[in-house]
């Protein structure tokens, strides 16, 4: 599903420059459900930015599904995020001033589903995540665990084949993550490929796999 | 893309920056208001100018005779220039591009009378050829012709107002009457409504200068001749009044420079010199109007660039769920469009109000008459409004189409 080879990164800015990533080898199977680990800063968040075609990366290979992807334009890009991705993110970076539906929804707007009938799968997928009652509710008025389902329920709104999540469970206490993960292993077992970045070991240790990155580098892989 | 959701995410921004928005929505329709109070203005001063000029074909020249004031060849100042039909013979044949020329006679207000019926009424001697250039609307029977002058004909082409104050019921009735002026028998063959709105050119009474000679001058003075110059450019027109000036300036033996032995009035220097001035009062509006609707696109582009900024993270997370950089443009272009149409379209609507409230209320003067936005006007501004939304939008929706995805989402 993801195979990536020997990927570089550097961040430039103004006249000193940053070497992030530093040749990084991955293969992810589809279905495959893996954790990267590392400590802050080591480039964890540069690599699923990459991953999820967020961002470029310097030298290296990269294909996506079979597709190769390198300097695609900001519409294929975006075309292929919205297809084939799905993204979780620490801070849930849901839109504020629209209902958790409205939120769900939005990935179909860019297919040009119709209002209406988004607005009914956005339905089904929020009672999935059992927040049907909280559909017309905005963000600001739910709990961090229920804005990270509204979350993962739009990631999964356009069947995605991979989920990518970093920190997921990061603004969440301890109780509320281990749901986070059973709801995201559950999803993995329907076949949608997942990493999830985190620093937590128990989460890691829920995922197949687990990649430990140290200042860039692969540095270990371990099988949970 | 034009869907709702689109009107919904405007108006949410639009409420959180309530504000904001009211301001530049404000000078924006501010603006469209200004321009079109003052267009409409123009219009109401051009058309009470124009209505001054009503009556009277723009081709024409009125030459009237005069007192000379300017030495000349020995001759003293104050001496009074009197045309005759030589004179009108021989403009008739000398001055090339003419195509209605008439002498006429100023015999002032005269009694008139029909049967019990008397009223004092402007009587006015000349050619067939007036009621061309004088821009005569008959609503009955026919104007004086050639036949009339030539078997120097008793007949008479009455004023509406004329036949009003003389003949009770329809215009039929006054066809074909006797009136007596000033003791004087004429036969009434037409009725006219004279072109300019003015009551006294409607007092009036046309009779075939031949008879009028004749009759009450016993010679063959005329007071002042008019014609129209046809076809003629402007600069030919003035050529044509020069030769004029000069041909009587011979035959009166006065100074050409002498403005006051001949008084020339040429209509179509007048009007093309109030088109001109119009032009330039139009222009100078559209100037300051749109001067003010920059400022109006200035604030919403800078409301929209804030707006852009503030909404840097949630444009992020749209691009990462799939959104291409058009649909970020259109976003932002929609939004701008909206305010900048939306208070522009108040700014518009009030100002027409008010132009309507000013022309049923106030009376028209004689230089103000019917201020109006005309529908070129509405279609202008809208079209101005249009343009100037979308370039209120572009430099923002460039801005916000350029977000890169990272960028925004990075957790500080
Ligand atoms: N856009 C950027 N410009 C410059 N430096 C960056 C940028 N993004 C990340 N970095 C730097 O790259 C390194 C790796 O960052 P990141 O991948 O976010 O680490 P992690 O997610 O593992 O904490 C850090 O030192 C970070 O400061
Ligand atoms: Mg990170």
């Amino acid at each position: 599903m993801i195979n990536i080879k020997n990927i570089h990164k550097s961040y430039v800015m103004g006249q000193s420059r940053l070497h992030v990533l530093k040749g990084i080898d991955l293969e992810i199977k589809s279905g495959e459900m893996i954790s990267v680990m590392g400590a802050s800063g080591s480039g964890k968040s540069t690599l699923l930015n990459i991953l999820g075609i967020l961002d470029n990366y310097d030298t290296g290979e990269y294909s996506l599904d079979g597709t190769p992807i390198r300097k695609l334009n900001e519409r294929k890009a975006a075309a292929l995020r919205n297809h084939l991705l799905g993204f979780v993110f620490q801070s849930f970076n849901l839109i504020s001033f629209k209902n958790a539906m409205e939120n769900v929804a939005l990935p179909l707007y860019y297919q040009k589903v119709s209002r209406k009938k988004r607005n009914i799968i956005a339905m089904e997928y929020l009672e999935r995540m059992g927040l049907k009652e909280w559909a017309h509710h905005l963000p600001n008025e739910l709990s961090g665990g229920q804005k990270q389902r509204i979350a993962i329920a739009r990631a999964l709104i356009a069947k995605p084949k991979v989920i990518l999540a970093d920190e997921p469970t990061g603004a969440l206490d301890s109780v509320t993550s281990l749901e986070m993960m059973d709801i995201l292993q559950e999803i993995n077992r329907t076949g949608i490929t997942m990493v999830i970045v985190t620093h937590e070991h128990d989460i890691a240790a829920r995922t197949e796999k687990t990649i430990k990155i140290t200042d860039g580098i692969i540095t270990e892989i371990i099988k949970n | 893309m034009f869907e709702i959701d689109k009107w919904q995410e405007i108006l949410s921004t639009v409420k959180k920056n309530r504000l904001r928005t009211f301001l530049t929505g404000f000078s924006v329709a501010w603006g469209i208001f200004m321009l079109v109070v003052l267009l409409g203005s123009g219009k109401g001063l051009e058309n009470g100018v124009a209505e001054q000029f009503r009556g009277g074909a723009t081709n024409g020249v009125w030459i009237t005779s005069g007192v000379t004031s300017m030495k000349y060849k020995g001759l003293k100042t104050g001496r009074p220039i009197q045309f005759t039909n030589e004179d009108y013979n021989s403009l008739n044949t000398t001055i090339r591009g003419h195509d209605h020329i008439s002498s006429r006679l100023f015999l002032g207000n005269n009694l008139v009378s029909y049967k019990n019926q008397y009223g004092s009424f402007f009587i006015s001697p000349c050619h067939p050829d007036y009621g061309y250039i004088k821009e005569i609307e008959l609503i009955r029977g026919r104007f004086l012709n050639n036949i009339d002058i030539h078997d120097f004909r008793k007949v008479a082409v009455i004023g509406e107002k004329v036949k009003a104050s003389l003949f009770k019921g329809a215009d039929t009735v006054a066809m074909g009457k006797y009136i007596t002026i000033n003791g004087v028998l004429f036969k009434v063959v037409g009725i006219f409504r004279d072109f300019s709105r003015n009551d006294n050119e409607q007092k009036r009474i046309y009779i075939p200068i031949s008879s009028a000679q004749r009759i009450f001058n016993g010679n063959n003075i005329v007071q002042q001749i008019s014609y129209t110059t046809g076809t003629a450019t402007p600069d030919q027109a003035n050529a044509m009044v020069e030769n004029t000036k000069s041909l009587l300036s011979r035959r009166h033996t006065f100074d050409v420079k002498d403005q006051r032995a001949v008084e020339v009035w040429n209509k179509s220097e007048d009007v093309r010199r109030f088109s001109a001035l119009f032009a330039g009062i139009r222009l100078f509006i559209w100037i300051i109007g749109i001067g003010t609707i920059i400022a109006g696109v200035v604030g919403v582009s800078n409301i929209m660039m804030i707006v852009v900024k503030e909404r840097t993270k949630e444009i992020g997370v749209r691009k990462a769920l799939g959104a291409s950089p058009g649909s970020i443009i259109g976003l932002i272009l929609q939004e701008a469009i909206a305010i900048t149409g939306f208070s522009g379209y108040i700014g518009l609507v009030l100002g027409i109000g008010l132009l309507e409230l000013v022309s049923s209320k106030m009376p028209s003067t004689e230089f103000f008459r019917n201020p109006e936005a005309d529908f070129s006007i509405a279609i202008g501004a809208t079209v101005l409004l249009i343009v100037a939304g979308a370039i209120a939008g572009f430099v923002p929706a460039m801005k916000a189409a350029k977000v890169r995805p990272v960028d925004a989402l990075r957790d500080e």
